[in-house]
């Protein structure tokens, strides 16, 4: 069972939320927890793992053998991306641009074209003092695409075991939140009540139709705004499965890193509920 | 020799324009018999890579040297691996393809010896 | 002509709402009559909440392409779905096609389809949006969801806005910028006189400032930086302190955690308009003095 956390909204808290659920659940089973947010990633803050496994990941690019290289453009007419280039008897390969998708290589009718890893970040993967199974990606600073960083990481499985699954969903609604809901069997959304949030919400609620995944809503900050967001949900059916009110001690806790369950063990029940309503809705 | 010049605009009265990957037009112009083309750029609504499609672009056209506002560093590769010279003209100012010809023909421009700026998709490696 | 940008790397530190509020301030300055907004953050747009402005134009953006397989003229050879890097090729119903929501937009799977049954389809990725707002133009997005937010269209909304500024004469740019530091963000920064980040003082988000801070710098962009909610973790807020000492980088403002900030955000207003009166609204008032004295008036 996998379960993703996202919110639209960046700074809803969904890694306090996803984190504290980690906890609980790993208090009844394996998990695995994995911080897709690879431009930020920040649940190993809360988790504290000990790391013992890294792994590169980038993109595949292609390389041109001069010496084999006709010269036919072809590549270069086939590169969506204009990724490759091919001017005055030189065969120009630009690697920011390249997907790796590998088509070049595949019409090159000289087959001078091999692949070479371009290391664009990195996946560490470590255990919890409870036992979870931790991953997470780091992308390069200076790069421009998470999404095949997230990829590698979901097909990362260090320890092989087969658990229960949670994932940290990045910011926003684009690409890299699709490849981190991608097969999730169910998404919980993370918002604040005000206008931002649900602006946002609604956006991220779209992705969720789309994939098709069952989903609920978590409200944080509960008590700041107004009550659009609440009006949302009742309108579209999604259920408001927690509240988190705002508190000043729980945001300093939070600051220094203390997980949600530790400093209010209250919720452990309440985060409970939410797993038991994930099993019994998702897709099976 | 052929010259191509950035326009923003389709016809020969077309403003200069600074941009080189999304330039609207260019204007080819050959300096010795003063016959000249409007090519609208292909590059101009590329996701991506618009500079290294423009700079393919003007490598197709046959000419010789270009000039525009600035080049890009994957803009600026691709040209000089076609052998193709360029110059800068100072942007911001209302003259037109004829203005910047002339200005060619003075030695008035600033011929570019390497990239202008970081590349809009990460950086140059 | 200056442009600013504000950044933050973690998200929900008080971007859009700074943003909006130096919008406030800027038009109450000498900057009135000269200003033009972006709203770069394409993926998530909520600085109109908080200007709420009058919509003049709306343009369809089309981003990349996608594969299309014709499911009558396709004979199920499956070379598509070996190709495809990016599993975004399914068997389904006895022929194959292509998951909109997977497509790279490669094509390598039409040059390789024997059946030459695949063709590129553009996409709508979004809109491109201008609407006049009470301080000044705004140049806006909206990514839609999913899609891939490459940073074509946050360079649209920044070219826009920056053509604007030139031809009418426009003083400063102030752009909402996006969180993270991938595409969009190296999009929104580069060109932009001055970041402007905004930290919090927690350890996620003086982790992410960090990295924020290096990608401002590895595409040379000068970066003065602002604490928001500044007094909830103190021990945060004196590691930043420290960090922008280390690195030179000008610390502009402390803003206090004030629930006037999200109580403007309600009311649709920026909070030095709102509650000009609230410890948040006076400490951006003090910060905006202090980046129009030291940098944008500055040398």
């Amino acid at each position: 069972m996998v379960i993703a956390v996202a919110s639209g909204k960046g700074g809803t808290g969904k890694t306090t939320v996803a984190t504290s659920l980690a906890l609980v659940a790993s208090t009844q089973r394996a998990v695995r927890f994995l911080d897709c947010d690879v431009e930020a990633p920040n649940a190993a803050l809360f988790l504290k793992p000990q790391m013992h496994g890294r792994k590169e990941v980038g993109t595949l690019l292609p390389v041109v053998q001069e010496s084999l290289c006709t010269h036919c453009g072809r590549c270069a007419e086939v590169c969506e991306f204009h990724a490759v280039a091919v001017v005055g008897k030189k065969t120009l390969v630009f690697p920011e641009l390249c997907h790796g998708c590998g088509s070049c290589i595949l019409v090159c009718p000289a087959k001078a074209i091999s692949e070479r890893l371009d290391v664009r970040g990195v996946l560490e993967a470590g255990e919890t003092a409870s036992g979870i199974d931790f991953a997470q990606g780091l992308m390069k600073v200076g790069e421009a695409m998470p999404v095949p960083i997230i990829r590698e990481l979901r097909r990362w499985n260090v320890s092989g075991r087969d658990s229960f699954e949670i994932r940290d969903s990045p910011p926003g609604a684009s690409c890299s939140v699709v490849e981190t809901l991608r097969g999730a069997d169910f998404v919980l959304l993370v918002t604040e009540p005000t206008p931002f949030g649900l602006h946002d919400l609604r956006q991220v609620a779209e992705i969720v139709r789309k994939l098709n995944i069952p989903s609920g809503v978590v409200v944080n900050r509960d008590g700041i705004g107004d009550g659009g967001v609440d009006t949302y949900c009742a309108e579209t059916g999604l259920p408001i499965l927690l509240r988190i009110p705002i508190r000043r001690r729980l945001a300093e806790a939070l600051a220094r890193g203390v997980p949600l369950v530790e400093v209010a063990p209250e919720y452990t029940s309440a985060l409970l509920g939410v797993l038991e309503f994930a099993a019994a809705t998702a897709v099976s | 020799m052929k010259l191509a010049i950035t326009i923003s605009g389709k016809t020969i009265d077309a403003p200069f324009d600074g941009r080189f990957g999304r330039a609207s037009a260019f204007c080819v112009i050959d300096t010795e018999t003063n016959e000249w083309l409007i090519r609208e750029n292909p590059a101009l609504s590329a996701v991506g890579g618009a500079g290294v499609q423009a700079a393919q672009f003007v490598a197709q056209t046959g000419a010789g040297a270009v000039v525009s506002g600035a080049f890009g560093p994957n803009a600026f590769v691709t040209l000089q691996a076609a052998k193709i010279a360029m110059y800068t003209a100072p942007a911001g100012q209302a003259f037109s393809a004829q203005d910047v010809l002339e200005m060619f023909r003075k030695n008035e421009l600033t011929k570019i010896n390497e990239a202008s700026g970081p590349s809009r998709h990460g950086g140059a490696r | 002509m200056k442009q600013l940008t504000v950044l933050s790397g973690k998200g929900g530190t008080g971007k859009t709402s700074v943003a909006a509020a130096l919008a406030h301030l800027a038009s109450q300055s000498s900057f009135a009559g000269r200003l033009v907004l972006a709203d770069v953050d394409v993926d998530a747009a909520n600085l109109e909440l908080v200007l709420r402005p009058r919509r003049v134009a709306v343009e369809e953006f089309r981003g990349g392409k996608i594969a299309v397989i014709d499911p009558v003229a396709c004979t199920s050879w499956g070379r598509c779905e070996e190709v495809c890097r990016f599993d975004a090729v399914l068997l389904s119903g006895g022929c194959y096609r292509v998951d909109p929501l997977a497509c790279e937009g490669c094509a390598a799977c039409v040059y390789q389809c024997p059946s030459d049954c695949i063709t590129m389809e553009d996409q709508v990725a979004g809109s491109y949006r201008l609407s006049e707002s009470r301080y000044g133009p705004l140049h806006h997005a909206e990514l839609l969801p999913a899609q891939e937010n490459s940073g074509k269209l946050v360079t649209l909304v920044k070219q826009r806005a920056r053509l604007q500024a030139l031809d009418e004469d426009g003083e400063l740019v102030l752009a909402d910028g996006p969180p993270g530091i991938g595409c969009p963000v190296i999009a929104a920064a580069s060109g932009a006189d001055l970041a402007l980040i905004v930290a919090e003082p927690t350890v996620a988000g003086i982790h992410d400032m960090r990295r924020t801070i290096e990608t401002v710098e590895h595409f040379g962009v000068q970066a003065v930086l602002c604490i928001n909610k500044a007094d909830i973790y103190p021990e945060g807020t004196a590691e930043i302190e420290r960090f922008c000492r280390e690195k030179g980088i000008e610390l502009v403002g402390r803003i206090p955690f004030d629930d006037a900030v999200s109580a403007a955000m309600v009311a649709g207003e920026p909070v030095t308009e709102f509650l000009p009166h609230s410890d948040a609204g006076r400490a951006i008032v003090e910060m905006w003095i202090r980046i129009v004295a030291s940098v944008l008036e500055g040398p």
